[in-house]
């Protein structure tokens, strides 16, 4: 059995009345980043808490390498997690926060000054982490999770109060850990983070899994191109169009949706009829119009028990 | 990528982090916050700080007339054994050299007692009632010297204890039961073998009954021996007692052995106005044909606070200090776990050791070996400091033997450690710093404070069931089963004694560990 995966099957947890998973499966494999994808209170943090043996499922387990989270000895030398990078005492330094966590893992206190280099933070090593903003939190937060060399990395929201600096860094530094063969599980409730980075995506709305695939084919899933037109007269552009065979949508005054033309049939149909515009564009389809389509529906995260949930 | 850990586990049983591991790792959180380290320190600090303010507040004059009064303190006797004693009572004896047997009956042993308090000048107290302490002594005593505080074996019919043995003011046999009459006399014989004394009753004067035997070593060829009678306050109508006198009738009082030549000679033992035991008046003797009548008040037995302005102790400077640090400790002890659950924190720890009652018993180790040392020294300061300067402000101070001094210091650091615990687990189980700090004090702290500023019955019930019970363990006063005393929380004495008073505080932080192991197992982080 491969350490580098995490299984989990058939969570199921209720707060109260409110049900924060409903039937939760999937599986981060080794060697991937796996994006988990959903808006805030869909279940993400509940599931990493689970998995992490915080929680306690009502149904369905959690399996990391094989095994239940409580039965690891040093869990820290098994799975790396970042769950809050506020949670440090803001009185005890970087370093401090680290070493304990190396004594409770019988880790050597070199570990702690290989991962404040690792994440950038050997300068800050001395200083209160009450004082750090909240990009160096989560550059502390990987450091913690990567103190015991693990082969499974949960990462919960990590770009969140980063820097485009810091984000361009995490991005290197996932890329470089599942390249190492690990298993990473990065959690976020913006799609367009993950793009470029995630090998698989599980998608979550509501405790329940919406969607469990490579990128490549969630892509694919989604609706084709699509043409904006700029035009001062969308009502005649849209007639022209249809009689050339597209399907449009009138977005405002003076723009039009476009599928089933290119964008060339589009200038060729408008230019012989005499019908003015200003602007053509393409629209691809991206994580985030997956992300979207699959959501909509999903996103009542301002509902009280979403709230719930979320906590 | 590089593998630092080992295969997890084998099938089966889950291994755990060592807990070893998870000791070092709260002992790191522990000593990296900084704040955390300075409030034991300040803790110390203010129980030494307030036990000399308690001790410099404290001025003991001492009155040996009308408005004669200056600092100090009456004459209390130091025992053999450093305790202090009540040395007072009236003798006729001779000086006997070398072995010898000094028999006699005593045919009536009568007394009255004082219609006023102990607290009113003996001058004022001479109107008496008819009464008999029942720890009236009436005998034959061996010592020494008269000096008082020495050593002495007795042999003696007392007023309600039957016959009794004693020695050494602390140790105690009994003899036959029943009250001394001219219709039922009372045979008593004291022999002196070497450093041995032997005592003996005897109804008829031929049939005799050993009671008991004790080997002064060190007595030197020439003692005194003698007829004594003494008579102790009493606390039977009273709370602050009432002052007695005994009167005893000596018959055929034969002495064997090399005596003085010179006749018998009668002698008041601590019954000046110095000497700190309230005395009815100084005692006296009458032949009557062959008959010696000698009357006699005081005790010879350990002292216990009667008579005593205040009751200064090792421990007396401690309370106000300790519990203002134990304040401190409770707020840091508390800490220790909710400012974990304030920031979050609680979660990174429970996933790096997922036995949570592990990371719970090690809290508990790390902050209660913080409190232990913390207490042990302030207290090791805070009573040496304390009597230092009770006594240099003239208070009298009870001895307290070296034994009873390391209880007191480790007793306190016990309750300390209890205490740390038991509010650890209150953190644990509320998870907020507010309200277990608050919770803490209520219920570890109020009870000793609403005790010390309260009287009646009930204060009794605190110090038994509350977790004020934990402070028994500063007990310093000496109870004796040979003195009638109201050891009341008002007399200074704690109703459980130190280490049963430090169960009852134990099984309270007990209570509190059990209900927190069972919710942090429960609940989710």
């Amino acid at each position: 059995m491969n350490d580098a995966v995490i299984e989990v099957t058939g969570l199921r947890k209720r707060f109260g009345p409110t049900l924060a998973l409903g039937g939760v499966t999937f599986t981060a494999p080794p060697g991937k980043v796996t994006g988990f994808i959903g808006p805030n209170g869909a279940g993400k943090s509940t599931t990493i808490r689970v998995i992490l043996g915080l929680d306690a499922p009502d149904e369905g387990r959690v399996r990391v390498g094989g095994h239940p989270y409580q039965d690891l000895r040093n869990p820290l030398r098994h799975v790396g997690a970042l769950i809050d990078a506020a949670a440090v005492q803001p009185s005890r330094t970087a370093r401090n926060h680290l070493l304990w966590l190396a004594r409770s893992q019988a880790l050597k206190a070199g570990r702690v000054d290989a991962v404040l280099e690792l994440v950038g933070l050997a300068a800050a090593a001395r200083r209160r982490a009450g004082g750090f903003s909240l990009g160096m939190r989560q550059r502390l937060g990987i450091a913690a999770a990567m103190l015991g060399d693990p082969p499974v990395v949960i990462l919960d929201e990590p770009f969140n109060g980063m820097d485009p600096e810091g984000i361009v860094w995490m991005r290197k530094l996932l890329r470089t850990l599942a390249a190492e063969g690990r298993a990473l599980l990065v959690s976020s409730h913006l799609m367009s983070e993950l793009q470029g980075i995630a090998d698989h995506i599980v998608v979550i709305g509501r405790g329940k899994v919406l969607a469990d695939a490579g990128i490549d084919e969630l892509l694919a899933r989604a609706a084709g191109e699509q043409v904006l037109l700029q035009t001062p007269t969308p009502a005649e552009a849209a007639r022209v169009l249809h009689r050339a065979g597209g399907a449009t949508t009138i977005l405002d005054d003076s723009t039009l949706s476009v599928s089933g033309l290119a964008a060339r049939q589009v200038v060729e149909a408008l230019g012989q009829s005499g019908v003015v515009f200003s602007e053509v564009t393409t629209q691809r389809a991206t994580l985030e119009d997956v992300y979207f389509q699959l959501t909509s529906g999903e996103a009542e995260f301002r509902t009280e028990a979403g709230q719930g949930a979320q906590r | 990528m590089t593998r630092t850990s080992a295969s997890p586990l084998s099938a089966g049983t889950p291994e755990r982090t060592r807990f070893t591991a998870v000791l070092r790792a709260e002992w790191t959180k522990f000593r990296t916050v900084r704040g955390w380290v300075i409030a034991p320190v300040i803790a110390a600090l203010l129980c030494i700080m307030f036990a000399y303010l308690v001790a410099n507040g404290t001025h003991t004059d001492f009155c040996t007339g009308a408005g004669n009064c200056k600092a100090g303190h009456p004459f209390v006797p130091t025992g053999p054994n450093g305790q202090a004693v009540a040395d007072s009572y009236y003798t006729v004896g001779r000086q006997l050299t070398g072995d010898g047997t000094i028999t006699t009956q005593v045919t009536s042993l009568t007394g009255v007692i004082s219609t006023a308090m102990t607290n009113v000048a003996p001058s004022q107290a001479q109107q008496t009632r008819p009464g008999l302490a029942a720890w009236a002594k009436a005998g034959i005593l061996a010592r020494p010297s008269t000096r008082q505080g020495s050593a002495y074996a007795a042999v003696m019919a007392t007023g309600g204890h039957g016959d009794r043995f004693q020695y050494n003011y602390s140790h105690d046999n009994p003899g036959r039961s029943g009250p001394v009459s001219t219709s039922s006399p009372r045979w008593l014989r004291l022999t002196r073998t070497g450093d041995t004394l032997t005592g003996y009753d005897s109804t008829n004067g031929t049939t005799w009954t050993r009671i008991g035997a004790a080997h002064l070593t060190g007595l030197p060829v020439t003692v005194h021996v003698g007829l004594f009678v003494t008579s102790p306050v009493s606390f039977q109508t009273s709370a602050s007692g009432s002052r007695t006198l005994a009167t005893a009738t000596f018959d055929h009082t034969i002495i064997d052995g090399h005596t003085t030549p010179n006749a018998w000679h009668g002698q008041s033992i601590g019954a000046r106005q110095q000497d700190f035991y309230p005395t009815l008046r100084v005692g006296s003797y009458q032949r009557a044909d062959s008959s010696l009548v000698i009357s006699g008040s005081g005790d010879i037995a350990p002292a216990v606070v009667q008579g005593l302005l205040g009751a200064d102790t090792a421990a007396s400077s401690l309370p106000f200090g300790l519990t203002v640090a134990l304040i401190v400790i409770i707020v840091v002890a508390t800490m220790f776990i909710t400012a974990e659950y304030r920031r979050g924190l609680i979660r990174i720890t429970f996933a790096a050791i997922p036995g949570r009652r592990r990371v719970l018993a090690a809290k508990a180790a790390v902050i209660g070996a913080v409190a232990f040392v913390t207490a042990a020294a302030a207290a090791t300061v805070a009573i040496s400091l304390g009597e230092r300067i009770l006594q240099a402000n003239g208070a009298y101070v009870f001895p307290a033997s070296a034994s009873t001094v390391v209880r007191i210091i480790a007793g306190t650091a016990a309750l300390a450690t209890v205490t740390a615990v038991a509010v650890l687990a209150v953190g644990a189980i509320t998870r907020r710093s507010a309200a277990a700090v608050a919770t803490g004090i209520v219920v570890f702290v109020l009870p000793s404070i609403i005790g010390s500023i309260s009287s009646g019955g009930a204060v009794q019930w605190l110090y038994r069931l509350t977790p004020a019970a934990g402070l028994s363990v500063l007990q310093a006063l000496p109870r004796s089963a040979q003195v009638d005393y109201p050891y009341t929380f008002a007399n200074g004495y704690y109703p459980l004694a130190p280490w049963a008073g430090l169960g009852v505080l134990t099984a309270w932080a007990a209570l509190a560990l059990g209900i927190a192991a069972v919710v942090l197992r429960r609940r989710d982080a």
